[in-house]
């Protein structure tokens, strides 16, 4: 057991800070940033929890994970424990450890936050996560006896690995079904390989695959089959459409489609489902070496391309964002790494029109100042333009990372299915269920684009709902019933 | 992996594959295509069906190899596999009863343009082709089509074989006769679709043209092959490949094509062997 400290000895211990690559080295390679804790590091971390009665942390998490508990096992050199706690609310602990904004979740919400620093909730899953994948793996995870039930989950990405864990473990026959050649989606075509590993995705995904979960790569639904032929002709009992929000917003100015501008997509599906960074690649990218880059957008998209292109050699590497930097909807830390990494951030600018030469290459951006006004629906200051107060500036490559609109490629085969005007799937947010009957929706495509650890949660609020619907066979809306 | 079960040289460097893809057979369309990884850590090219048969469970597909993928593709032999592929994908054609429909095929545009010829055909289409070359050998599936058209028109830039000159020149003069043309449909090197587009514009004639941007994904996600199509960025991929060829900007889809000729030709080198190099590398940019 661990250490019997008291809640005065307890305040008084410090966080422990996660080791890091060194700025100047890692702006050249596309190793992984954080290192990770020391069993020590992590003992030390997890004895500053208070184990509060009524834990708010658990509160402030998606899914839901007995944080107290496992944070508790870890301080008591429990690793394997504490991983079976995680895991029985989150399969995917090593992926959420290193991607999820704990600042905005479990660490807001826990009690040391108003007046210390809150327990490193988001590091101590991560190191739980890589000591049972680095010291032989789970134990046998628990499932119900087979219910001869068969679910078909649309997307590989958060919300249908979230979806199929839970079902597989509720002893259903699940196939996940993914448009790419790689599992994963947005884990392994967007998020780059310094922030979360893509070794990571493909343990955590094997452990479901291990637990019986199939995998049907290149599988396009709504092209190879469509969801009413996976509910009649296949004998799917149900579907989940986890498909994410899978088309790139441009910026709606001149010159566009000029050679040089990328969406942030194309972009980083180049470099890390491609693999575009490594010596000998097949797929091919624009030279960015000494060239300028410019990222519009201040998500944490926009950041993960930035620092890929200054990781390919981009210099300035810059940031374009039209609000200020109180206002980008990136997390804190992905901001500090980027700004230790070199990358400019130049804000309250809005693209007016995108500069080319004669061969229709992109030579520069030409900008317009902002300053903020009145608040939004979103509740934050909008921006409006400075009148007269325009410059240019030259660049040689830009990637616009404005978001995504929803994927019409499922609306096309099924004009069944429900949309808002947005093009999002009309789905109950506590249940997943769309207005089609057996099929079920979470993540991007219902929400329009957020955040992995969301998408997760819609994901298994869905997985519950469905097997209800499985055992009990009935379909209502809940406005119905 | 899927399985090559066929293979034959239609022309230099063009080569013809029986590849196994069962649900893929059983459920293409005219006008789709596949995305097509040779080797594990390949790059993904489009590539349109050409043919299929769902009772046997093959996709044909018509290979020019022009840069190492498709180069390193056409080396391959029956019993050999590609990696992977994904389909079908893109919107099919769309087939309705036009009426006399002349469809042109330019160089491996042809292949593009078969399928679409058949399904016309079979939809009570009176179907005319026109299909080009630079010189006798580049001009493929002539035996095809003539099963499925009407009348069959091969043209060569050289005057080798069929009439003398390009393709918009036979539909020129196919318009100038009389003959009623309801309905084109064409595919080939971008300067050719431009032509066919400005040789029916005048005439008012419905023009279909099936586009080659460079993609990615295939599904929408990446944007890489966004065309302008009446001043409108659509993804080439989930909107098309066929757009209204009175509508395409093609001096755009030109330049896009050409984003990286230079990583082409540099990576290229291994097979710089082959054939000598016949063009000024180009500047890096």
């Amino acid at each position: 057991m661990g250490r019997d400290l008291s809640r005065r000895e307890r305040l008084k211990l410090p966080r422990q800070d996660m080791e890091e690559q060194a700025p100047e080295a890692r702006s050249v390679n596309f190793d992984e940033v954080n290192l990770g804790y020391t069993p020590e590091q992590a003992v030390a971390e997890a004895e500053r929890c208070l184990l509060c009665a009524h834990p708010t942390c658990i509160e402030g998490c998606p899914v839901g994970i007995d944080i107290r508990e496992f944070v508790r096992l870890v301080a008591a050199e429990r690793f394997g424990d504490a991983a079976d706690v995680i895991k029985r609310d989150n399969f995917l602990p090593a992926i959420c450890g290193r991607v999820c904004p704990q600042e905005d979740q479990c660490e807001g919400a826990c009690v040391l936050a108003k007046k210390y620093t809150p327990v490193a909730i988001g590091n101590l899953e991560r190191f739980v996560a890589d000591y049972e994948r680095d010291h032989g793996g789970p134990l046998a995870t628990p499932t119900l006896p087979e219910t001869g039930k068969r679910v078909a989950i649309v997307g590989s990405g958060p919300a249908g690995l979230a979806c199929a864990a839970d079902l597989v473990r509720a002893g259903h026959d699940v196939t996940v079904f993914e448009a790419l050649h790689e599992l994963g989606g947005v884990l392994v075509y967007g998020i780059p390989e310094f922030r979360l590993p893509k070794e990571i995705v493909r343990a955590e995904v094997d452990q479901l695959a291990d637990l019986g979960v199939r995998f049907e790569t290149n599988a396009v639904i709504g092209m190879i089959e469509t969801i009413d032929e996976l509910l009649a002709d296949d004998g799917y009992d149900a579907v989940f459409l986890g498909v994410g929000a899978g088309l790139p917003r441009f910026l709606g100015v001149p010159g566009e489609n000029l050679i040089g501008v990328y969406s942030a997509n194309e972009f980083l599906t180049r470099v890390n489902l491609m693999r575009a960074y490594a010596a000998g690649a097949e797929t091919p990218l624009l030279d960015l070496y000494r060239k300028t880059v410019a990222v519009f957008g201040g998500g944490n998209t926009a950041m993960d391309a930035v620092r890929t292109a200054r990781r390919l050699g981009a210099a300035p590497a810059k940031i374009l964002y039209r609000r200020t930097e109180a206002e980008m909807p990136a997390r804190s830390e992905e901001v500090a790494h980027a700004k230790a990494e070199g990358i400019d951030f130049e804000t309250l600018v809005a693209p007016i029109e995108l500069l080319g030469d004669d061969d229709g290459w992109l030579t520069g951006v030409g900008l317009q100042r902002m300053e903020l006004g009145e608040p939004d629906e979103s509740g934050r200051r909008r921006p409006q333009a400075i009148p007269g107060d325009e410059y240019e500036i030259a660049i040689d490559v830009a990637v616009v990372a404005i978001g995504n609109d929803p994927n019409p490629l499922i609306h096309k085969t099924a004009p069944d299915l429900a949309q808002t005007a947005w093009g999002t799937i009309v789905a109950d947010p506590q249940t997943g269920r769309t207005s089609k009957v057996a099929v079920f929706a979470g993540g991007d495509i219902v929400t329009g684009g957020a955040t992995v650890i969301l998408a997760m949660g819609a994901g298994r609020r869905a997985a519950v709902s469905i097997d209800e619907y499985l055992e009990t066979g009935v379909w209502q809306a809940e406005s119905e019933s | 992996m899927n399985r090559i079960v066929e293979t034959r040289v239609l022309a230099p460097e063009v080569k013809y594959f029986r590849v196994e893809a069962p649900r893929v057979a059983r459920k293409r369309r005219a006008g789709q295509f596949v995305i097509v990884r040779v080797t594990g850590n390949g790059e993904r090219i489009p590539l349109s069906i050409a043919d299929a048969d769902p009772e046997a469970g093959w996709i044909a597909l018509i290979v020019q190899g022009v840069g190492r993928t498709t180069r390193t593709l056409n080396r391959l032999e029956v019993g050999d596999a590609v990696h992977d592929l994904v389909g079908p994908l893109g919107m099919p054609s769309e087939i309705r009863e036009y009426g006399t429909v002349v469809v042109v095929g330019g160089g491996i545009g042809t292949a593009v343009v078969f399928p679409t010829a058949v399904a016309l055909a079979e939809a009570g289409n009176e179907v005319i082709g026109i299909i080009g070359g630079r010189s006798r050998e580049f001009v493929i599936l002539e035996d095809e089509m003539r099963a499925v058209c009407v009348d069959v028109y091969p043209t060569t830039d050289d005057g080798s074989y069929g009439y003398h000159g390009l393709v918009t020149d036979k539909l020129t003069e196919l318009m100038v006769a009389g003959d009623r043309i309801d309905y084109v449909m064409a595919a080939g090197p971008v300067p050719m679709m431009r032509a066919v587009a400005e040789v029916t514009r005048p005439a008012g004639i419905d023009t279909v043209v099936s586009l080659n941007p460079i993609m990615v994904d295939g599904t929408g996600m990446c944007g890489g092959c966004r065309v302008s199509v009446g001043g409108e960025t659509r993804f080439a991929c989930v909107d098309g490949p066929e757009f209204d060829a009175h509508l395409v900007d093609f001096e755009l889809l030109a330049r896009r094509n050409a984003s990286y000729g230079a990583f082409e030709f540099y990576r290229n080198e291994e097979f710089a062997a082959d054939e000598p190099c016949r063009v000024d590398p180009p500047a890096l940019r």
